[in-house]
């Protein structure tokens, strides 16, 4: 076993399971005035007592990000560029049912779907696929990056987990980001949920991150789904995960993402639910616990949850999301991943963000990092 | 009196540079501007869309009374900020640049040997280089032989707004620079300006600490007071100071 894999199963041994139960406000509040350490902070920023602290853990927070990233938020949109999935989890619109209307664009459909991005103001791009590693292989994933990138500044992909070599041939397209969720740490639940394709190798996609930060990626997002496994030791391990990141990954810069599951396919009932509370609780922990991750909140949460969380913790908001592929172009054409709870536009969100002081940022990259090859004249100023 | 900050033969009168990020919207970075007076301001390129001009920040920076000075933040080596620097002046920027080499996003450090590299390359392709780096003497003799036209150490780690917590190392700079040094970085208080130009730093530069302040536009007028009464005393010469008491004058009780 490595020393990710021992860091985060000693977030289950009894020190970080006692501070996880912990109701002693007392034990909390110093944390609140130093940069916390190890995993007994953690997991008392987790714990049942920090809830009972969320103001004073908000007002803590509020000010990391300030200090940190200013009044800047940056924007991004999603694309979903297949929806084929090897995969069966009982949580996602994507899992293998009958009747699914299935698509993958090609490389030219995927930038027709991006132009429309791009006339909303959208430099940013997420590209998602489904877990199927023969739709979505890293040589059709290269050949849509190197045709988005002239007219995008920044390429990020969601996509089955892929060996080194895969993430060194996105990098040499332009793509500087890689989002990977765990979706759960916890082992048992994990094999529960994930036993067609690829994906049943939990060890195999833990380390996906860190073989993409070797190969050169910049931003780096892990995160789980909120749901499947109880909260507090879910979120204790995924800390620990962005804490070696940051260790060892350390020319990257580290992000993460935790959508709740809510709208889930017939059939499935979300063992572990989470309630607003414990959402903001957390996103409030992740902040304290590292003042300079990237928090990113999806359409996944409703506009009041991402406009409030976006003063004190969020840092880069999806906007306008589309969840199936083609969805830009025509909506409904083929079948979405999950709902969306903010229909905004991303003109609309951008108007939200300013009306709390907040500057909405559409371009925070520039493609030229990555290369001679991706160097072009500028039309001028 | 005439006391301009002259950087690669060009002329300033404000010895206040301001950097674009952070604010709250373009709107009050352009306020900002305008009261600190800065005659110099700093743009991530990173945050510029050359595809797109008028629609980003570069459209509220009035070019006329300012000089945009690119910056690479971001770059993570040499090559990266070299590309940036390149892509600025192929977009129409002066060239001027200010070099940010910082391979670790969270610490913001700037990487001396990459610094290093980058400078020598920009340097010997036409551009006037203002380098962000350590305060670290060695480093700043190096820079200067590379060819930089000014020398930026750090007063504190980017953001922080600790104040000069590097004085000792940038006080050896200052004595021994043959460009301006500009103190970049850290600064959060009026207070640190002006001992950062009682120094005798020849200018400094503020973002995080005009961007994240309650009213920005006052703040800015703080800094710009207190550099240039920084400035101002720097010019007069310090009396120092003395662990016991002094009297004014040396022959008080002398003579009757």
């Amino acid at each position: 076993m490595n020393d990710l894999a021992r860091l985060i199963d000693a977030c289950d041994e009894a020190p970080a399971r006692q501070a996880l139960a912990c109701q002693d406000r007392g034990l909390v509040r110093p944390i609140l005035r130093r940069r916390p350490r190890g995993l007994r902070d953690m997991a008392l920023l987790l714990s049942p007592a920090a809830g009972g602290l969320l103001d004073e853990m908000a007002v803590v927070a509020a000010k990391h990000t300030l200090e940190r990233f200013g009044k800047a938020r940056q924007l991004y949109a999603p694309l979903y560029v297949s929806n084929y999935c090897s995969g069966s989890c009982p949580y996602c619109g994507f899992g293998k049912q009958e009747g699914l209307v299935r698509r993958r664009l090609s490389a030219d459909e995927v930038v027709d779907e991006a132009m429309v991005l791009r006339s909303l103001g959208m430099r940013h791009l997420l590209l998602v696929s489904g877990d199927d590693p023969v739709m979505a292989d890293e040589r059709f994933l290269a050949e849509v990056a190197s045709k988005l990138r002239p007219s995008f500044s920044s390429l990020s992909v969601e996509v089955p987990s892929l060996p080194s070599q895969g993430y060194e041939t996105l990098v040499a397209a332009g793509v500087d980001g890689v989002t990977l969720y765990q979706e759960t740490y916890d082992r048992d639940a994990y094999e529960k949920y994930h036993c067609l394709g690829p994906k049943r190798d939990y060890d195999d996609r833990l380390h996906a991150l860190s073989r993409a930060g070797q190969a050169g990626v910049y931003r780096l997002t892990a995160g789980v789904l909120l749901g499947l496994s109880p909260l507090a030791l879910e979120a204790l391990r995924l800390m620990a995960h962005i804490g070696y990141l940051q260790r060892t990954s350390w020319r990257s810069f580290v992000g993460v993402g935790v959508p709740r599951l809510r709208s889930v396919p017939a059939g499935f009932e979300v063992p572990h639910p989470v309630s607003d509370r414990d959402l903001v609780q957390l996103m409030l922990a992740l902040r304290i616990a590292y003042p300079d991750l990237g928090i990113t909140l999806s359409t996944r949460e409703n506009p009041l949850m991402r406009d409030r969380l976006s003063l004190v913790a969020a840092t880069q908001l999806s906007a306008g999301s589309r969840t199936e592929p083609g969805g830009y172009r025509a909506p409904g054409a083929a079948a979405d991943q999950f709902r969306i709870f903010d229909e905004r536009s991303p003109e609309q969100v951008a108007q939200s963000l300013q009306r709390q002081g907040l500057d909405p940022v559409w371009k925070d990259w520039d493609s030229c990092f990555l290369g001679e090859s991706t160097w072009r004249k500028p039309t001028g100023l | 009196m005439e006391d301009s900050l002259v950087i690669a033969g060009r002329s300033f009168s404000s010895r206040l540079l301001v950097g674009t990020g952070k604010f709250s919207s373009n709107r009050v970075m352009a306020e900002v501007i305008a009261e600190s007076c800065a005659q110099i301001v700093t743009v991530a390129l990173r945050r510029v869309d050359l595809d797109a001009p008028g629609e980003d920040m570069l459209a509220a920076i009035d070019r006329k009374r300012c000089l945009v000075l690119p910056n690479t933040s971001g770059a993570r080596d040499a090559q990266e900020a070299v590309r940036l620097a390149r892509l600025a002046r192929a977009g129409g920027l002066d060239p001027w640049v200010k070099l940010e080499v910082t391979p670790d996003p969270r610490s913001l450090l700037p990487d001396p040997i990459e610094t290093r590299r980058a400078a020598e390359i920009l340097v010997k392709e036409g551009f006037v280089v203002l380098p962000y780096m350590p305060a670290d003497p060695m480093l700043a003799r190096r820079l200067e032989d590379a060819g930089c036209a000014t020398l930026m150490p750090l007063g504190s780690p980017i953001g922080t707004g600790r104040g000069l917590k590097t004085r000792d190392a940038v006080g050896i700079i200052i004595e021994q620079a043959k460009v301006p040094v500009i103190v970049d970085a850290g600064l959060g208080l009026p207070s640190h300006a002006a001992e950062a130009m009682e120094l005798g730093a020849d200018a400094v530069l503020l973002n995080t600490a005009l961007a994240i302040a309650d009213a920005p536009v006052l703040m800015a007028r703080g800094f710009r007071l207190a550099v240039e009464g920084g400035r101002l005393a720097y010019l007069a010469g310090p009396g120092g100071e003395s662990p016991t008491a002094r009297a004014s004058s040396p022959l008080e009780g002398l003579l009757a």
